[in-house]
Formats: structure tokens, sequence, C-alpha cells
């Protein structure tokens, strides 16, 4: 990227041009596996969020220490040490939630989007931006998810956040919280998410050309 | 004299049959078997086709017009996946379900993946098994026929044939319909699967005006005979009752042989059958949840398909097999 990047640009990349889901397309298995529900994709968009702030944070400080060599393993125990307090936080005071993400929530230690800020921005880049990255992939990922699992939610259950939308006479389509509405919402989900980045970039090129 | 002379390239011999007039061929195949269901279900039946039928071209002409590609409606394959999907949606169905799954068969299954030619599985079978995951109860309420409440039975028993045949493999019962009654249809299910002689009917016009190859429906229909026989300690009536019940006929002759979802060369489109006919009774014979799966069976192998067509390509003249 030619451009400098500072703390605000850093963090509107996660969360829009460099989104998690929708771009990158990194940490599938979680996008599909808790999004039945939307408490369950914002829980799990909060804990994903706090340990990619604190490993980003972590691996920036210790970036010229770690020999290169050895980066991975060291990553791996930053990591797995922020996962293991968000799950003894989430055990002690979130019991309900935390059940019902289940093995979900140790498994973040493997995530790839955690990985990948690691790798290729936490590694290169000072504290403070590393900070705003993990922060703006974090709530970009948090975002998309709990839009995910809303809309499987609507229209598997009925339901937002547990709480009656549809009419009574609603017959919940049971497909939206099986695997397969979550590849097809997912699917669906890009498909605007594309849509809409082309219509934005296609505005901006032209309000440059009429500048020019 | 040389304006006489057109020069094009090959092919220069052009068969008459274009999308159209094959898929007006599966309409007509089809149409037996609607009728039936109108004899035995009534105007609910009636309505159920025409819905499906509606939604289908809709969704496919709007989607068409709102993308602004070329509309395509006039291929009727739209119609077929239209009727295909309300022969397997039973009568008793309230009228939103063939809305919902017309749409879903059109937009996600066909047209989000390219349209006619493109899609990788069925659109029809994708709807049905969708709804079926969706609304089990809704989808599995089969109500008897119109001729038989007369005999005093209840209006809606639920227990389909393959239910009975089941019970009466295992040795716990032995009530299962007439083989004439599943020939003729008078038994519960859903709309398009009862009437046997129809859709045999139907399936015997297009092996006629090849529009489908006989080796998918013998071999689909073959392999699971031969299955029942050997498991089933060669009881040949319940057999014959076997092939009689469920989808198998309209998935065998109208579902199984979708040009886009089958393999191309005879060897793959006989390991394709063989493959459908096997997992259909696995999951028959051997599951205990599903009673039917005819549909699974064919989306299954309509996911195979590229991989089939991969291994049983005809080679080039003269081409050597490379070692090493």
């Amino acid at each position: 990227m030619a451009k400098k990047n500072t703390v605000p640009s850093t963090l509107l990349n996660g969360l829009i041009t460099e989104n998690p889901t929708f771009t990158l397309m990194l940490g599938m298995c979680p996008t599909l596996g808790v999004t039945t529900a939307a408490m369950n994709g914002i829980g799990m968009g909060l804990a994903t969020t706090f340990v990619l702030v604190c490993s980003n944070l972590f691996i920036s400080l210790l970036r010229n220490i770690i020999p290169d060599k050895v980066r991975i393993p060291s990553y791996i125990i930053v990591i797995a040490s922020f996962v293991t307090m968000v799950d003894l936080f989430m055990q002690a005071f979130l019991p309900d939630l935390r059940s019902a993400l289940g093995s979900y929530i140790p498994l973040i230690v493997v995530n790839c989007i955690i990985f990948a800020r690691a790798e290729s921005f936490a590694a290169k880049n000072p504290p403070l931006l590393s900070l705003a990255d993990g922060l703006g992939m974090g709530i970009g990922f948090t975002i998309s998810i709990t839009l995910l699992a809303a809309i499987r939610e609507l229209f598997g259950t009925g339901t937002i956040f547990g709480a009656q939308v549809m009419p009574e006479s609603y017959q919940p389509m049971g497909i939206m919280t099986q695997v397969p509405g979550g590849f097809i919402t997912l699917g669906l989900m890009m498909i605007l998410a594309n849509a809409a980045r082309k219509s934005i970039q296609k505005r901006r090129a032209a309000r440059k050309e009429a500048a020019a | 004299m040389l304006k006489n002379l057109a020069i094009t390239s090959s092919p220069h011999v052009r068969s008459s049959a274009t999308t159209r007039r094959i898929m007006q061929d599966v309409c007509i195949a089809l149409a037996p078997a609607g009728i039936a269901s109108i004899v035995f279900f009534g105007g609910s039946a009636a309505m159920i086709i025409a819905i499906s039928v509606i939604t289908c071209v809709l969704t496919e002409f709007l989607y068409q017009k709102l993308m602004g590609s070329k509309i395509t409606v006039s291929d009727w394959s739209a119609v077929v996946t239209g009727l295909l999907l309300a022969y397997n949606i039973p009568a008793s169905a309230p009228l939103w379900i063939p809305v919902v799954g017309g749409v879903f068969a059109i937009l996600i299954v066909k047209q989000l993946f390219g349209g006619i030619g493109s899609n990788f599985m069925n659109p029809a079978l994708a709807a049905r098994v969708m709804l079926f995951v969706s609304w089990s109860g809704i989808m599995t309420a089969y109500p008897n026929t119109r001729f038989m409440v007369d005999e005093g039975m209840d209006a809606i028993s639920g227990a389909t044939p393959l239910a009975g045949l089941a019970k009466a493999f295992a040795g716990t019962g032995a009530e299962t319909a007439s083989i004439g009654n599943l020939l003729l249809g008078n038994v519960p299910g859903v709309l398009g699967e009862t009437c046997k002689i129809a859709l045999l009917l139907g399936g015997a016009y297009l092996i006629v005006r090849q529009v489908i190859d006989w080796r998918i429906p013998a071999c689909m229909i073959g392999t699971v005979a031969v299955l029942y026989l050997i498991f089933g300690g060669f009881n040949f009536e319940l057999t014959v009752k076997e092939l009689l019940s469920g989808g198998l006929i309209l998935g065998a002759f109208f579902m199984a042989t979708d040009y886009a979802t089958s393999p191309q060369t005879p060897l793959g489109r006989i390991i394709f059958a063989v493959g459908c006919g096997l997992i259909l009774f696995v999951i028959r014979f051997g599951e205990k949840t599903y009673p039917e799966g005819c549909s699974f069976a064919i989306l299954f192998m309509n996911v195979c398909t590229p991989l089939i067509d991969r291994w049983t390509a005809p080679k080039y003249f003269g081409e050597v097999k490379k070692h090493g």
C-alpha cells in the first residue's frame, strides 16, 4: 500500500475495505459454525476481537525480539494465552453463552484471522497501529457474523436475539439454522457485499474523472 | 452459381433437437402424471402445479430482466422445473410452499450458478430437499387419494406405501398397498410420484423420442431391484412393490436424466445411475429416519457428475497412456 497507515485508516480497513468475512474470507469455520443465533454471533465476535486486539498488541511489542525461525510457535503461545483468558472468563461469568459456543471458543487459537493479522500486520507495524488493526478487524468480523446470525435466526426460528419478530403464523424455515442455510446465506450476503463494493468503486472513479 | 455455395464451418448436419423442443417433449411426457394427480387429489393438486410453474417462469423472467441478460423463458426449461417441483409436493401443502420452492429452485440453484446448463444440481430436486428439510411436517403429510376416503380410512393417514413396506421387510407388519393400487396411483404420496402407469408412459415416450438415455432409468431401477432381491431374501412381490413406491420411477426417468447434471458418456451414465440406485437403497433400507432417499441419492450423484465425466472421458484416437 502506497498510502501511509494511520490509526483511522487502519481501523476502517478492517471494518470495510478488508473485511475479514466478506473480503479476506478468513475465519470461515466459526462464521458458519456458530451463526445460528444472533447472540452467538455477538459473543463469538467479541471474544475473537479481544484475542485479536491483545495478540496484535503483544506480537507487535515483541516483534523485534521474536526470532524469525520460531515466530509461529511464539505467536501461538501469545494467542493461546489470551484465548485461555477469554475461555475462563466466559466459563465464570457467561456460562450459557460459553456452552452454546462450545469448542469454538478454544478453537479461536487456530482462527486464521488472528494468525493472518499477526503475520501480515502486527509483525511489521508499531504497537498502536497493530492495536487499531486488531480492533478494526475484530469489529468488522463481529458485525459481519452477527448480521449473518441475525438473518439465519430470523428465518430459521422467527426471532432476533431471542425476541419474536415474525408473526405467530410464521413456519420457521428449518434449513436456515442448519449447515446448508449457513452456506447459502453467506453466499447471498457475499453477492450483496461485492455488488455494493463495485458500485462504490464505480462512483468513486466517476467522481475522480469529474474532478479531473 | 457461387452464391449458392454457402461456406460454413462444421458441423454441417444439424439436428432438429433444440432446447425448446426437448423441454416441450418433457412437458408432454409429464402431462399424464399431472392429469392423474388432479384426478386423485382434486383441485388442490391443480393449484399447486399451476402456482409452481408460474413461480418458476416468473422468477426466471424477473431475474433475467433485472440482470439485463438474455431472457430464456421461452425455452420451456423453467416450466419443466416448475412441473417437477409441483410433482414433489403433497396435495395438502399450503400454497406458499410451491412459491418458496420455485423461487429457490430457479433463483438460487439455477440462475445464480449461470442459468440453464450451468446448474450443478437438479433445481427441482434441490428445492424439494430444501422444503423437506425445512418443513418436513408439511412435506410428509400425505393425504389419501379421493378414492381411498370411500373405504373408510382417515383423511390424512401419513403412512406411505414405503413406510408399510419397510415394516414388511423387517417382518413386523404385513399391510402393504396392492401392486394394482401402486400402479394406478391410488396410494398416499406427493402429487407426481403416485400414478406409476402415467410416469412409465411418459418415460417410454421420452426414450422413444430419444430425449433421455434409457441407460439411466434402466440401471438405476435395476440396481435397486437387485439390491432388494439380495437383501430382502428374494421376495419378488415386495421388491416389485418397493420399485413402484415413492419417488424412484419419477426420479429415474425425469430427474436423474437431466442433461446439465448427469454425465455425458454412456459408461459415465451407467456409473451415475448405479450410484443413484445404491444410495437410494442404502437410505431406504438402512436409514430409519428417512423412508425415502431418491432425491438425496440423485443430488449426491449430481455433485459427482464432473468427476465421473473426467474418469470416463473418451481417449483421443492414437493417444498413448503416459507412464510415470
